[in-house]
């Protein structure tokens, strides 16, 4: 009988130490596999970063830790070139595809026309197609229309790729607003062009801002696009780094890496953290 | 007095849309400088299409809609004598209390100056003094509304229209925000129309209501008459509860009409009135009594308790009579011991007084 009693006792504590019966994170089992997947996803990048401080020229195995190579990298006058390149093709890139995006994203929303459905559709195609089909598609074009390879040609392509992801987030963004706030706004004698600036686009601005911070980090990382439509003297900052690890892997493009990282971490957390602080004031209003 | 020319007019108004969903089916209203005015109706009667067709939100299909002597054809809803309280009040959540109240006079380009003495007038009339700072989400359901109102008030509108304004906000303060639209109006003297479903708030607030169904009006009536004098059915059991009888046949007895009933009997009419096919009558005017009334000129009935709801102040007993149709009625619990007095199964005799019942024609 006692043993009854016993067995009930250690059910209950069991029981306790979980929120609820559907809790698994205190599960070792399961505690095991997120550190696993955490591991598989980050060493790579953690160790990347580590070596970047290596003192080696060969760069694989631990030497001592050093600065050298942010310096050298700092002082490589090619890389800065490549850097420039990166910022004024991400920059107005950035600028065109905000605009562009927020204008269909708006559309979108706002309108309903014969097959909206498919439009939708077609225009978020890029999203999901496959990165090297656009690069050769671009390339073809560029070839078929005879312009000349360039960073004209690297930003023309990295407006077309972005311009669907800031659509996305302003067509979600525009989903929570409440349409009557721009009726109120026209019926108090604004026009439809002030109604616009002062209600709907103080509503679209951290969309606005988030779009183009998403479409900046995506320019300023580029790879595939970028290495199809760029031609002489266009180098981006990866199509830098790329052609310097063909050479030898030095901690140098570690260093150069880790500082594309940081940037672009920095940008995507902005962005993350403009869209919740939006997304919390709206839950208040 | 002269006939005053009506600030809204309303002329065989016809909405349709997509071509074949008549939201509003050729309504004709008239509408008095400084009448407080209230469109009744369940939801999808029209009353809103209606209201939005008056701001210019909508176009009618058919039909005029002057405001001031003034065919509103093609007039823009930001060039309209016109100003709208919204059902979700609208307020634009990244401005101020003032700015938001200021926001009509900017757009249209009032020097700052006067821009700041009608805010604050605007303020104090809505009683918002010491908000004025206040971002939208930092305000109660009500403060907002007084926004909402002080926004478009301050437009000095010839109308103003409220759709829904009080349904978002608790039983109480929409009760305490009934009085406070009613002052308002009194005291601005702008004709406000206000668009709802709730018929205690139209009864309490307007000088007059049209009573809406399927796109049509209904009635048009002030509230004691609309109650206690209903044109139809469909009115007559919109506005409150009512027992309907029909009539099955009518007589004619020199000064008045005598119409069988089957459930009460012949029942005297008078003054005499033809084509009537129903007769109503309100629970609150039959009285419930365990003998037989002995007074003459009653509309007497037996019925059987089939169930009593208590409601605190009143009870409202529902009965059966012997022939299967169902009688409400309301009793007020004026001492303590009267709502125990029926039980459910009990037979008692309802009675009441034939000026009582209202006549209707459909």
């Amino acid at each position: 009988m006692a043993s009854v009693a016993v067995r009930a006792e250690r059910r209950r504590r069991r029981a306790l130490r979980r929120a609820n019966p559907l809790d698994y994170s205190r599960k070792t089992w399961m505690r095991l596999m997120m550190g696993g997947v955490f591991l598989f996803l980050y060493f790579p990048i953690v160790s990347l970063v580590a070596f970047s401080f290596n003192d080696s020229k060969r760069n694989i195995t631990w030497q001592g830790f050093t600065l050298r190579y942010y310096e050298k990298a700092l002082d490589n006058t090619q890389l800065h070139d490549a850097f420039l390149n990166s910022l004024i093709v991400a920059s107005i890139s950035t600028s065109v595809s905000t605009i562009l995006g927020g204008m269909l994203g708006l559309a979108l929303y706002k309108f309903r026309f014969p097959v909206q459905g498919p439009y939708e559709g077609m225009v978020h195609l890029p999203i999901v197609i496959p990165e090297i089909c656009m690069a050769v598609a671009m390339v073809a074009f560029f070839a078929t229309m005879d312009i000349p390879l360039g960073l004209f040609t690297i930003t023309v392509s990295h407006i077309a790729f972005s311009i669907p992801f800031v659509a996305v987030v302003i067509r979600a963004r525009m989903a929570g607003f409440d349409r009557s706030l721009e009726e109120a706004s026209f019926d108090l004698g604004a026009s439809q062009w002030q109604t616009f600036w002062n209600v709907t686009f103080p509503y679209m601005k951290p969309g606005l801002v988030a779009g183009a911070l998403l479409a900046f980090t995506l320019s300023l990382d580029d790879f595939v696009i970028t290495f199809f439509t760029s031609g002489p003297g266009s180098t981006t900052f990866p199509i830098k780094i790329y052609s310097m690890v063909r050479f030898s892997v030095t901690p140098e493009v570690n260093a150069a890496s880790t500082a594309l990282i940081v940037a672009t971490l920095a940008l995507t957390i902005t962005a993350l953290v403009i869209q919740s602080r939006a997304a919390r004031k709206s839950a208040h209003g | 007095m002269a006939e005053a020319r009506p600030i809204i007019s309303i002329q065989d108004v016809t909405k349709r849309f997509g071509g074949t969903v008549l939201a509003v089916d050729t309504v004709n209203l008239d509408i008095a400088e400084g009448e407080f005015f209230a469109l009744l109706g369940p939801s999808g009667c029209g009353k809103t299409t209606l209201l939005r067709m008056i701001a210019g939100f909508e176009t009618p299909t058919e039909g005029a809609i002057l405001i001031d002597g003034e065919d509103m054809v093609g007039i823009e809803p930001n060039h309209r004598p016109v100003n709208m309280v919204f059902q979700s009040y609208a307020v634009f959540p990244h401005m101020t209390v003032a700015e938001n109240i200021a926001y009509g006079l900017k757009v249209v380009g009032t020097p700052r100056k006067e821009i700041d003495q009608r805010v604050e007038e605007a303020i104090a009339l809505v009683r918002l003094e010491g908000l004025e700072a206040r971002k939208p989400d930092m305000l109660s359901g009500g403060q907002r509304q007084r926004v909402a109102l002080a926004r478009a008030l301050i437009k000095q509108p010839k109308v103003l229209l409220l759709d829904e304004p009080l349904s978002a906000l608790d039983a109480k303060l929409r009760e305490a925000m009934q009085m406070e639209l009613v002052n308002l109006q009194h005291s601005v003297g702008i004709t406000f129309i206000i668009v709802t479903h709730d018929q205690h708030e139209a009864l309490s607030m307007a000088d007059r209501i049209a009573v809406m169904g399927d796109g049509r009006v209904l009635q048009v009536a002030p509230p004691m008459e609309l109650y206690e004098y209903p044109s139809s059915t469909a009115v007559a059991d919109f506005i409150g509860q009512v027992n309907i009888f029909a009539v099955e046949g009518a007589e004619d007895g020199g000064d008045c009409v005598v119409l069988r009933v089957p459930e009460l009997g012949d029942v005297r009419l008078d003054p005499p009135k033809g084509g009537i096919s129903h007769i109503a009558v309100r629970p609150e005017k039959i009285r419930l009594g365990v003998a037989e009334p002995e007074q003459a000129g009653l509309v007497k009935l037996r019925a059987r308790v089939e169930n009593v709801s208590y409601g605190g102040d009143q009870s409202h007993v529902f009965l059966r009579t012997a022939d299967g149709t169902t009688v409400s009625v309301r009793v007020q619990n004026v001492d303590r011991a009267l709502s125990s007095v029926v039980a459910r199964g009990d037979q008692v005799w309802l009675s009441w007084q034939a000026k009582d019942i209202q006549p209707l024609a459909n």
